[in-house]
């Protein structure tokens, strides 16, 4: 059976074979129960939650509201006030991330001396908790004992300001802090990316008299290009989601500046007790998300073929 | 020519400088807060290199919160999370590499779209069933949690790992009379180990870093995991508790540092080809 199958998959591709046999079963359940039983029943329990008036530590039943709470939910302008940041916020990360780390996987591919120490350092924010990284920057953007006051005071740059209190600067500071920690990721992928890339079509542009900016339209970009879209597509996501980085660093505040939707359903999850509302909050997340990826990946791949 | 190509170069160093001055700040300045006294943190002008290094913040770090415990309770389930993760992730990956039936498809689908679940959605049901299952305040409810949630990115490592593994092993077993289960445990299994092992450590630096299911289901100092701890200490923090701040957020850091740096090893090195080819 395998031999039959793996020769017929060697020979014309990928196929579709029949149901697996016991042992593979008996190879996929152990993994496969606690997908079922911890991710997707809660998943489906959480759409459905969403339909109800479930409350914390209420006695009487939950029952069914229907839509209730996405009528209540359209007209609660906090919860709309908190999705705009996040766009922000999402927006406000990824795009200036991507360039950033574009720079950096494109340095790093040259044969530049000190590579080895700008690759570990640009790693490190990976390993760290997102509790470290908020309590860090906490300790950078300090009034009194942080070192972007000092820093700034010494270049006569003005006497400093209350960076994460301070209701014109929090969102740009948590933004900062944002595109610090996700640095890792999006440059690995981007290097890995490059790494890929034909030498022998570089060498044959520049051979051409392409010059730099040439070379990299013509060549780099359309390699690296499907990496470069599926990872600003997962930043965005993961952007939008985000939770403990921000938590850490301001709660939320100064008066909502950056309570971004995820805190704002925590609290009215987990303080308030609102299950079934922060339920529904959570599914109108999902959709709109869902739909802004589904615009921008169908317009990057329609541009791809026209290029 | 040349001398553009040396403009070039020079620049590019200088570019390099600054992406390290950007990426190495925040860690220095947390380092150099760790080991500063309380008389320099309150000081108008903070420096970089502590004028008089001290250990007195770690020993006050210790003092005042639970670290230990809390460093106990992050271990233990960090550990058994990275450890049930790959036992149980490892065979489901060897089917979904070598198998396209429908099984392996909603597999995938499923791991690609458990990377854009909001955590609320899935966190207010998983606190019912846990509650249920009274398993709130629980490390073991957390394990289960932490176990699920690296599932996704386990099967994508080890899904590539298995395809790296050349299929005419598991030919040449099943020509012997060897089943399924047999052939993937004798002959797949042992050259998988390299991989086995890099993706238990990121499972574990997962576990060992996450906060917010820590958050929400853990509500005794004594069950909270070393984030959680470290969130308790943030607040109306005087300038003096800063220092004992640093000093436990540092070490906080270490363990997934460390993990994290032999990973590195293990993924560059090329261990699994070595082996195949051996």
């Amino acid at each position: 059976m395998t031999l039959a199958t793996a020769t017929k998959r060697s020979a014309r591709g990928p196929r579709t074979s029949g149901p697996p046999d016991h042992g593979a079963w008996f190879l996929v359940l152990p993994a496969l129960i606690p997908i079922l039983v911890l991710s997707v029943g809660p998943l489906l329990y959480g759409i459905a939650l969403a339909f109800t008036d479930s409350q914390s530590g209420r006695t009487e039943p939950t029952q069914w509201i229907g839509a209730l709470n996405f009528q209540d939910l359209l007209h609660d302008t906090l919860f709309w006030d908190s999705f705009r940041i996040g766009l922000l916020w999402a927006f406000g990360v990824t795009v200036p991330q991507f360039f950033l780390a574009l720079g950096l996987a494109l340095l790093l591919n040259q044969p530049l001396r000190m590579r080895w120490l700008a690759r570990a350092l640009a790693i490190i924010p990976w390993a760290m908790p997102e509790v470290v990284v908020g309590i860090m920057w906490r300790l950078v953007y300090h009034p009194d004992a942080g070192v972007l006051n000092e820093t700034l005071s010494c270049l006569g740059l003005g006497k400093g300001e209350d960076w994460l209190t301070g209701t014109a600067t929090a969102l740009l500071a948590v933004i900062v802090v944002g595109i610090w920690a996700g640095m890792p990721q999006t440059t690995v992928a981007l290097l890995a990316g490059l790494q890929n890339t034909p030498r022998e079509l570089h060498e044959a542009a520049a051979m051409d008299g392409a010059g730099a900016w040439r070379r990299f339209r013509t060549v780099t970009w359309p390699a690296i290009k499907p990496i470069a879209l599926a990872i600003t597509a997962l930043n965005f996501i993961w952007n939008f989601n985000s939770f403990a980085l921000v938590y850490v660093l301001t709660q939320g505040g100064p008066g909502g500046r950056t309570r971004l939707p995820m805190l704002f359903a925590y609290e009215e999850a987990f303080r308030y007790g609102q299950f079934g509302y922060a339920a529904a909050m959570g599914c109108v997340m999902v959709a709109v998300i869902s739909v802004i990826l589904a615009f921008y990946l169908v317009g990057r791949l329609k541009g791809g073929d026209e290029a | 020519m040349t001398r553009t190509k040396r403009t070039t170069r020079a620049a590019q160093y200088v570019a390099l400088a600054a992406y390290l001055v950007f990426l190495a700040f925040p860690f220095l300045w947390l380092i150099s807060t760790a080991f500063k006294p309380a008389r320099e943190l309150g000081s108008l002008h903070p420096t970089w290199i502590p004028q008089d290094p001290t250990l007195e913040n770690f020993r006050q770090a210790f003092d005042e919160q639970p670290l230990l415990r809390a460093a106990g309770n992050s271990l233990v389930a960090a550990v058994s999370a990275a450890l049930i993760a790959v036992v149980i992730a490892t065979p489901m990956a060897y089917v979904m590499a070598r198998h396209r039936n429908r099984l392996a498809k909603a597999a995938t689908g499923w791991v690609v779209i458990s990377q854009a679940f909001p955590f609320v959605l899935i966190i207010i049901p998983l606190f019912l069933i846990l509650k249920n299952l009274h398993l709130i305040n629980s490390l073991l409810g957390l394990i289960m949690v932490y176990v699920v949630w690296s599932l996704p990115f386990a099967l994508w490592m080890l899904v590539g790992y298995v395809r790296a593994v050349p299929a005419e092993l598991e030919e040449a077993a099943a020509v012997d009379g060897a089943g399924k289960a047999r052939t993937f445990v004798s002959v797949v299994a042992p050259l998988l180990a390299p991989g086995i092992v890099a993706t238990a450590m990121f499972a574990f630096i997962t576990a060992w870093n996450e906060f917010f299911f820590a958050l929400v289901l853990l509500k005794t100092p004594e069950k909270q995991t070393l984030p959680v701890i470290l969130n308790r200490f943030i607040g109306a923090e005087g300038v003096a508790d800063l220092g004992p701040l640093a000093a436990a957020a540092f070490l906080a850091t270490i363990p997934s540092l460390v993990v994290f740096a032999i990973i590195q090893k293990r993924i560059t090195g090329g261990m699994l080809a070595g082996a195949v080819k051996a």
